[in-house]
C-alpha cells in the first residue's frame, strides 16, 4: 500500500497488466522515452521495450485505427490520445471500427482495446486542451466510457478497462491528475465496468457527477452537511456508458431530489441523459424538479476565464438548497 | 517490431539527435526518388514477355481462368437478381477480375485479406460461399463476418476506413513474429483518404509486411482520376513513405500475380510493406444505384473493352493449346451453373431475425440495452412478427 497520485496509481495499473499479459501493448505519441506528455507510461518503455511501449507517428486517426487491426489479431493494445481533443481526428476510426467491428462480424472478430485520454479543463492550456466531450462516446453505440474520479478507482478501472474485451475509451480527468494522493494496495484491484459509487449517504438530496467535478461535488456535500443542514447522497458515476440506472434511481427514490454536475457542454450532455432516465424510473417519487449545474454550449474557454465555466463549490451549494427548499 | 524513429536525413546518422536541426548539418545533396517499375506480362492482344512468363502447369492457368469467369458470372448473375428486386444495390467488379484475382492468389490461408468492397471475385477465392455473399449484399447481417475459418476482414463501406486495421493485423503479426502477411485493396478514390496516407506511415514506420493495392480503376463513382489526382500515378504515393511501389497492368492476371507475389515474399521476409498501383478500369456500374452514361462516355468504356482481362487470357491460352474454344463454352457454362446454384441455396436460406440487432452490440449485454431490447420485442410482438 502506498499514497498515489492518479497518475502514478495508472502508471501502477499499466505496468501490472503488461507484466501479467504479454499481449498488452501501449501506443502513443511521446509515451516512450518521454513517458507520455503527463508521464503516465514514464519507465514503462526501459522497462518492456520499444516493441510494446510504442512511440508512434504523430496521427491519432492513424494510432487508433492501426490499434484496432492489432487488437483483432489478438493483442490488447491501450492507446494514448495525447489530448482527448485530438480524438477527433481519430473519430473516423472510433466510430467505423472500434465501436462497431464486433457487431459488424457478429462477434467473431472483437476489439479489446483501450483508448486512454486526459480530458477537461483547469489546466490553464490552450485551445482544444480541456474538452469534456465524453457525451460523444456514450452517443456511439458498441463503447463503453469509463471515468475515474481518483487514484484508487483509477487504478482499478484501467485494469478492468485492459481486461475487458470490449472497446473502452478510458476518459482521465487530468486537473486531478496530481491534485491529491490516495492509498492504492499494491495488489492488482479491478472495479466492475458500469456500476456507480455511492460515495457518502444522506437522505435530503442526491448529487451526482463524475471525474473532476466528483471532488467538487464531495466538497458541496461537506459544506451543506456543516453549514446548512442538508445531507447528501453523492454518487460518483465512473461510468458513462453504460450508465448504473439502478444505482442511481434507487439513491432518487429515497431523496425525491437530484442536483446533476458535469464539465461537458449542456445540450445532449451527460445530465441530459441522467435527468431522462430519472424522469423514467422516479417520476412519482420526485418532490423537486431535477437541477443540471454543467459547462455551457460555447466553445470551451480561453484560459484566462476558464474557471468561471467550470461548476464551483458555492454554486452548487445554493443550488442544492434551492432544490431541497422548492415546494 | 520495429519501432526505429524515421531518421529526417540519412546524411545525420550516428549523430547527436539535435546536431540534425542545425543548418550546417543539412545536406544539400539532391533527393534521387528513383523511377517506379512498371509490369505487364501478358498484353491486351494475349501476346506474352517472354522473359517473364511464368511457367503454370495447365491445371493451374485454368483455375485461374476460371476464378475470372466465376467472378464475371456472379456479377452479372447479381446484377439480373439486383434489377427483379431481389438483391440490394451491390458494386459490380465486371473488368477488374485480373486484378482481383491476381492480389490474393499468392495468398495462404493464414494470411488475410481486408478488400474494398469491389472484391468478391478474391472473396470467392478466399473462401466466401457465394451464397454468403450474396446474403451480405441483400441486406443480412450474417453476411458480413466472413466464415469462420477464413482470415479476412469483413469489407470497407466508408472509403478508405479499412486501410488502417489492416497494417494494425501486420503490425500484430510482426509482434507475435508469424511469418505471415495482409493484403489491402482500395481505390483510387480512397487514395485522397487522409487515413490512407496514415496507413502507408504506419506500415512503413514499423515495417508491417503488408501490400497496398491501389486499384485505380479510373472513377470513383462519377469522379475521374484527373479530378481525384494531380497525378494519374498512384504508385508515387508510396515513394514518399518509403514503400516500394510498383505500377502494374491490372488487368494481366500474370502481372498481378507476379507484383502480388513479390510483394508478400518481400513482407515475409520482414522487409516491409509495398504499394501495387493496379491499373484498371470499372467497366459497369458504382453500383446498381449508379448511372454511368450520366457523366462518361460511351467511347471510353469501348476503349477498355479491348483491354478485357478475360479476352487477353483466352487468347494466350488458346495460343498455347491450353485451351479450345469449345472449353471456354463448358467453363462460361459451369461457372454459370455454380452460380445458379449459390443462388438458389441463397433463396432457401432463413429469413432475417429482427430480434438478433442489439445482440452484438457488446460481448455482454449491457443492462439498457437489454431493457430496450425487451421494448423492441413487445414493438415486434405488437405488429405481429414473431421473434424466431
Amino acid at each position: 500500500m502506498s499514497k498515489l497520485t492518479m497518475v502514478e496509481a495508472l502508471n501502477l495499473a499499466l505496468a501490472q497488466e503488461m507484466d501479467r499479459d504479454s499481449n498488452v501493448v501501449l501506443m502513443g505519441e511521446d509515451i516512450g522515452v518521454n513517458g507520455g506528455v503527463f508521464r503516465v507510461t514514464k519507465d514503462l518503455q526501459s522497462q518492456f521495450g520499444e516493441n510494446r511501449v510504442l512511440d508512434t507517428p504523430l496521427a491519432e486517426c492513424g494510432i487508433v485505427g492501426t490499434a484496432v487491426g492489432m487488437a483483432v489479431y489478438g493483442l490488447r493494445p491501450v492507446v494514448e490520445i495525447q489530448f482527448s481533443g485530438f480524438t477527433m481526428q481519430a473519430f473516423d476510426q472510433i466510430e467505423q471500427n472500434m465501436a462497431r467491428l464486433n457487431n459488424r462480424t457478429q462477434g467473431k472478430y472483437t476489439v479489446p482495446m483501450v483508448l486512454r485520454t486526459p480530458y477537461g479543463g483547469n489546466i490553464r492550456a490552450v485551445e482544444h486542451h480541456s474538452e469534456s466531450r465524453e457525451a460523444y462516446w456514450a452517443h456511439t453505440p458498441g463503447l463503453h466510457v469509463v471515468i475515474p474520479s481518483g487514484p484508487r478507482n483509477a487504478r482499478a478501472l484501467l485494469a478492468a478497462a485492459i481486461r475487458s474485451d470490449e472497446p473502452v475509451i478510458f476518459y482521465e480527468p487530468k486537473a486531478i491528475y496530481r491534485a491529491f494522493r490516495e492509498e492504492v494496495p499494491d495488489a492488482p484491484e479491478l472495479l466492475e465496468i458500469g456500476k456507480a459509487n455511492v460515495v457518502q449517504e444522506g437522505s435530503d438530496i442526491t448529487i451526482i457527477s463524475y471525474g473532476a467535478t466528483l471532488r467538487t461535488c464531495i466538497e458541496a456535500a461537506q459544506d451543506l452537511e456543516e453549514d446548512h443542514n442538508v445531507s447528501a447522497d453523492v454518487i460518483d458515476l465512473l461510468s458513462v456508458s453504460p450508465i448504473d440506472t439502478e444505482t442511481i434511481a434507487t439513491s432518487v427514490q429515497k431523496t425525491g431530489r437530484c442536483l446533476i454536475v458535469n464539465e461537458g457542454q449542456r445540450t445532449c450532455g451527460i445530465a441530459a441523459e441522467l435527468i431522462a432516465r430519472i424522469n423514467e424510473t422516479c417520476f412519482e417519487y420526485l418532490e423537486a424538479p431535477i437541477k443540471r449545474i454543467t459547462g455551457f454550449d460555447t466553445v470551451f474557454p480561453y484560459f484566462q476565464v476558464e474557471e468561471h465555466f467550470l461548476p464551483e463549490c458555492e454554486e452548487i451549494v445554493s443550488t442544492a438548497k434551492s432544490i431541497v427548499a422548492w415546494e | 517490431m520495429a519501432t526505429e524513429n524515421p531518421s529526417p536525413s540519412t546524411a545525420n546518422e550516428g549523430q547527436e539527435v539535435a546536431s540534425s536541426k542545425t543548418p550546417s548539418a543539412m545536406d544539400t545533396t539532391p533527393i534521387q526518388l528513383g523511377q517506379i517499375e512498371v509490369l505487364q506480362i501478358l498484353n491486351e492482344h494475349g501476346e506474352v514477355d517472354e522473359g517473364l512468363e511464368p511457367n503454370y502447369t495447365n491445371d493451374e492457368l485454368i483455375d485461374m481462368y476460371t476464378s475470372m469467369v466465376r467472378a464475371r458470372a456472379f456479377d452479372k448473375r447479381m446484377l439480373t437478381m439486383q434489377r427483379q428486386g431481389r438483391m440490394g444495390t451491390f458494386a459490380p467488379n465486371l473488368g477488374q477480375e485480373a486484378c482481383i484475382a491476381g492480389q490474393v492468389y499468392p495468398l495462404l490461408k493464414e494470411d488475410w485479406y481486408a478488400p474494398s468492397y469491389r472484391s468478391f471475385g478474391a472473396q470467392i477465392m478466399r473462401g466466401w460461399p457465394m451464397e454468403h455473399l450474396m446474403r451480405l449484399w441483400a441486406g443480412f447481417h450474417d453476411g458480413f463476418p466472413p466464415p469462420q475459418d477464413v482470415n479476412d476482414m469483413p469489407f470497407s463501406i466508408v472509403i478508405g476506413s479499412h486501410v488502417l486495421p489492416a497494417v494494425g493485423i501486420g503490425m500484430g503479426m510482426t509482434y507475435k513474429n508469424d511469418p505471415n502477411c495482409v493484403v489491402v485493396n482500395y481505390g483510387d478514390g480512397a487514395s485522397s483518404q487522409g487515413a490512407v496516407s496514415e496507413a502507408l506511415n504506419f506500415a512503413a514506420v514499423y515495417k508491417a509486411p503488408v501490400v497496398f493495392v491501389c486499384e485505380n480503376n479510373g472513377w470513383a463513382i462519377s469522379t475521374p482520376t484527373e479530378k481525384q489526382a494531380s497525378s494519374e500515378h498512384f504508385a508515387k504515393r508510396g515513394v514518399a513513405f518509403d514503400v516500394p511501389s510498383i505500377r502494374v497492368d491490372g488487368n494481366d492476371l500474370f502481372a498481378m500475380i507476379k507484383a502480388t507475389e513479390e510483394a508478400t515474399t518481400r513482407a515475409r521476409n520482414g522487409e516491409g510493406p509495398t504499394l501495387i498501383e493496379a491499373v484498371t478500369y470499372r467497366m459497369s456500374l458504382h453500383t446498381t444505384a449508379d448511372d454511368p452514361t450520366v457523366y462518361r462516355k460511351d467511347s471510353e468504356v469501348e476503349a477498355w473493352e479491348k483491354r478485357c482481362p478475360l479476352l487477353r487470357f483466352e487468347l494466350y491460352l488458346k495460343s498455347k493449346g491450353v485451351i479450345e474454344q469449345h472449353d471456354i463454352e463448358a467453363i462460361a457454362t459451369a461457372c454459370d451453373e455454380e452460380v445458379i446454384e449459390a443462388r438458389d441455396k441463397f433463396y432457401e436460406m432463413d429469413p432475417a431475425d429482427p430480434t438478433e440487432i442489439f445482440d452484438f452490440m457488446h460481448i455482454e449485454m449491457t443492462e439498457e440495452l437489454k431493457e430496450q431490447k425487451d421494448e423492441y420485442l413487445k414493438r415486434l410482438s405488437n405488429k405481429g412478427v414473431t421473434d424466431e
